[in-house]
């Protein structure tokens, strides 16, 4: 019999959000790498190139949304996989703090770069 | 059919040379995984410079582009990506019940397909560094 392995428990709401967040990704890391690297290769990035990208409203929603799941989907697996490795407990809470406040600072941190890069 | 079997615990590490395909497609997985939340945090902190001002971007990115160490580690990034994405997408068919009993052909397809996607990438990312 073939095992499935996963660091998270089948059908829990983490479990549904990874994949929702996983479908989404799949899209905009491909357009991501294709944009940065084939369109404008990297070593000519600039930042009147960015801010002529991030001026384009649906360029800067799609980059604030691929923010806001990619730091989701990464910190929630990260988390997934620590509790599937056994933590509880005071481990458990000092983890979810953690995680937690290093979300929020990317986040914000991302939607102020979003917004200088912008011009707003 | 209902052959039991113990798979153990594949956390622990040190079983490595029992591993099968599904392991390691696992454990590649969470390898990959952790490196791009760890490299998203690194790339928001290398953008902040824009708040400094165009120079100091400019000449952040500029500066970093041209080391040929940071355009490897960029090829190194590229097959990391690729890979959790070519997996990530098997694992989202292995969920909907579609590919399980195959999940070692799909897993090594994976492996094969981010080889060619990154070989064949390697002359974009490196141009000009060396
Ligand atoms: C080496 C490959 C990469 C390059 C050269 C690159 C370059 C850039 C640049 C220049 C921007 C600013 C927006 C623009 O100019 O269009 C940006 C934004 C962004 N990148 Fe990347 N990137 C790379 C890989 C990645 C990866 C692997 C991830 C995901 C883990 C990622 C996530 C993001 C996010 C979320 C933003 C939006 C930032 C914000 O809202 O402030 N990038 N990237
Ligand atoms: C681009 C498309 C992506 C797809 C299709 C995808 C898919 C997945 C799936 C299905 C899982 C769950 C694995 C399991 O059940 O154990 C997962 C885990 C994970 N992903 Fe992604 N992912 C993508 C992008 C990303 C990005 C951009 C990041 C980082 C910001 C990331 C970080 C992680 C981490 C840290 C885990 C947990 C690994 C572990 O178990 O230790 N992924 N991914």
């Amino acid at each position: 019999m073939a095992q499935r392995y996963s660091s998270f428990s089948s059908g829990s709401t983490a479990w549904l959000l990874q994949r929702i967040t996983a479908a989404f990704l799949v899209v905009v890391l491909a357009f991501h790498f294709f944009n940065l690297h084939f369109v404008t290769h990297a070593y000519e990035i600039e930042f009147a190139g960015a801010q002529a990208r991030m001026q384009n409203v649906g360029y800067y929603v799609t980059m604030v949304l691929f923010l806001l799941t990619a730091t989701f989907h990464g910190v929630n697996g990260v988390y997934n996989a620590l509790v599937n490795q056994g933590i509880d407990g005071v481990q458990k809470r000092v983890v979810q703090v953690v995680l937690g406040v290093a979300s929020l600072l990317l986040v914000v941190q991302g939607i102020r770069v979003a917004n200088t890069l912008a011009g707003f | 059919m209902s052959q039991s079997y113990d798979r153990g615990l594949i956390e622990d590490f040190g079983r490595w040379r029992e591993f099968t395909a599904g392991m390691w497609a696992w454990v590649f997985h969470k390898f990959t995984g952790w490196v791009l939340i760890g490299y998203l945090f690194t790339h928001i902190a290398v953008l902040s410079t824009s708040m400094q001002g165009a120079e100091t971007f400019n000449s952040t990115i500029q500066g970093l582009e041209s080391l040929a160490l940071v355009r490897l580690l960029e090829v190194g990034l590229l097959a990391v990506a690729v890979f959790h994405i070519l997996n990530g997408i098997r694992l989202l068919f292995v969920d909907l019940g579609v590919g399980l009993e195959s999940q070692d052909k799909s897993f090594y397809a994976s492996l094969v397909l981010t080889g060619v996607i990154v070989v064949a990438s390697v002359p974009t990312f490196v141009s000009g560094a060396f």
